[in-house]
């Protein structure tokens, strides 16, 4: 018990010391969040002018703008740690390998839900939707998705970090594996927002769960051997 | 000498389960003769799932004695893997537009499910590539081609719920042939499509396998005669 306590500390400081480069450097959030609001107008161009046909769509294009930007903000936060090798120091810290991923992943988590709060506001905002009625469950969706984008996408980034076309390889490997979580949360959103008509709302939920848990535990069993090199 | 033969027995499997599944079974009551893609389809599939599962298996086998043989053997259930589940697709295209009128079927779970395989794989396989170090590849590659397996399971239950929770299964499913109701010339010529496709794939490993073994010991000997030259090199100044 105390170990764990001992580990959750230092996760809490990895995310910590994010937390200030990202508040320090600040570009990071700027550009992704900047980024998912003109990924939304274009799709608005896409699909528009009709507003009920917008509006219909609007669960899927909630999540796909934030899946799109979670790639820029997770691959963000890896790329701190290649600056005068931070990464190599963080290997080299003495402590469990899966307290580091938690610790990154915590930050992750944490950006991943300032985004999905602002691209949910702005898809409420764009698409006319009613996000007030319903925003128990929609807060709840918005969290486990951001939870299983970061967990997902703190494995792949420490994965491509290193290598020379990350920019192509990690939504490439990313986006089939984060299949059923925009899946799950696409469903809890659209249920959400029509007042759960069929009563599946905590069906996808559960399924969010779910791949939340397994890709958390997936990526801190693994993550050690991508610090081994 | 030995793998020589699993080959020349291994095509003249396929060969004769193809006459067999072309000319001798008798067509579909339903279905006609489109249901005879259903053979190669099924055995395809098979062998795909079969490839990534020694692909993971062999991730973790890396992972925990260190031998550069898995390695390969997991490149090469990636690599063949890859191969069958394309062939797997294609086949279900075939079948499909004479059956559901459309290629494409999205409430078909295990389509849409194959679908993301390839993807992943493929991901795999390009990803292999970027690595040039051959132990932190093969690092790099086993919790890869690991997380992609788990992830197939989740994949393939939602997308079955995907479809299942609005409405019922407005489809047949598309592998009746495995219903024990079904003729036993039907089910007979399907398990003969599977062995032939089994020997075939077999075949393809050993010699893939044997390939990335002399791609190893190639970039071995380059490697250590890069090092003797630099050495050969200094000594001279």
């Amino acid at each position: 018990m105390t170990e764990l306590r001992a580990e959750a500390r230092i996760a809490l400081a990895i995310a910590h010391k994010d937390a200030i480069a990202e508040l320090r450097g600040r570009h990071a959030m700027v550009s992704t969040l900047f980024f998912a609001a003109v990924v939304l107008l274009l799709f608005g161009f896409a699909l528009g002018p009709d507003a009920a046909r917008l509006a219909a769509a609007a669960p899927g294009l909630l999540w796909l703008a934030i899946v799109f930007a979670g790639i820029l903000a997770v691959n963000r936060l890896h790329l701190l740690e290649t600056d005068d090798d931070a990464f190599e120091q963080l290997a080299l810290y003495p402590v469990a390998r899966r307290a580091i991923y938690a610790g990154k992943a915590l930050g992750g988590f944490a950006v991943m839900l300032l985004l999905g709060a602002v691209v949910l506001g702005a898809v409420g905002i764009l698409f006319a939707v009613d996000i007030g009625s319903a925003w128990g469950p929609l807060l709840a969706t918005v969290v486990l998705g951001a939870i299983g984008i970061a967990a997902v996408g703190t494995f792949y980034a420490g994965l491509t970090v290193r290598l020379r076309a990350r920019e192509v390889m990690l939504p490439l490997l990313m986006l089939p594996v984060l299949a059923p979580l925009l899946l799950g949360a696409v469903k809890a959103t659209a249920a959400a927002l029509a007042g759960d008509p069929f009563g599946e709302l905590g069906a996808w939920l559960q399924l969010l769960v779910a791949f939340d848990v397994i890709m958390v535990v997936a990526g801190a069993a693994t993550y050690g051997y991508l610090l081994e090199d | 000498m030995k793998t020589r033969i699993l080959g020349f027995v291994a095509l003249v499997t396929v060969v004769v389960v193809t006459v067999i599944g072309l000319f001798v079974v008798p067509p579909d009551a339903n279905q006609g003769d489109a249901q005879r893609v259903m053979y190669p389809h099924v055995a395809s599939a098979w062998l795909a799932y079969l490839s990534f599962g020694v692909t993971a298996l062999c991730g973790i086998a890396w992972l925990w004695k260190r031998d550069l043989r898995f390695d390969a053997v997991a490149l090469a259930g990636a690599e063949i893997g890859v191969i069958f589940t394309a062939f797997a697709i294609w086949g279900g295209m075939m079948w499909g537009r004479p059956i559901w009128g459309v290629f494409w079927q999205w409430e078909d779970p295990r389509l849409t499910t194959t679908a993301l395989l390839l993807a992943l794989y493929v991901g795999y396989l390009l990803f292999r590539r970027l690595t040039d170090d051959p132990e932190r590849r093969a690092t790099r590659a086993a919790v890869l081609g690991i997380v992609a397996a788990i992830d197939i399971p989740i994949v393939h239950f939602s997308v079955e719920w995907w479809r299942g929770l609005h409405q019922t299964a407005t489809i047949a499913a598309p592998d009746r042939v495995l219903d024990p109701a079904a003729p036993m010339a039907f089910v007979g010529t399907l398990l003969g499509f599977v062995g032939a496709f089994t020997l075939t794939w077999l075949y393809l490993m050993i010699r893939r396998y044997q390939l990335a073994r002399a791609e190893a010991d190639r970039e071995e000997a380059a490697r250590v005669e890069r090092i003797v030259s630099a050495r050969t090199v200094e000594a001279a100044r």
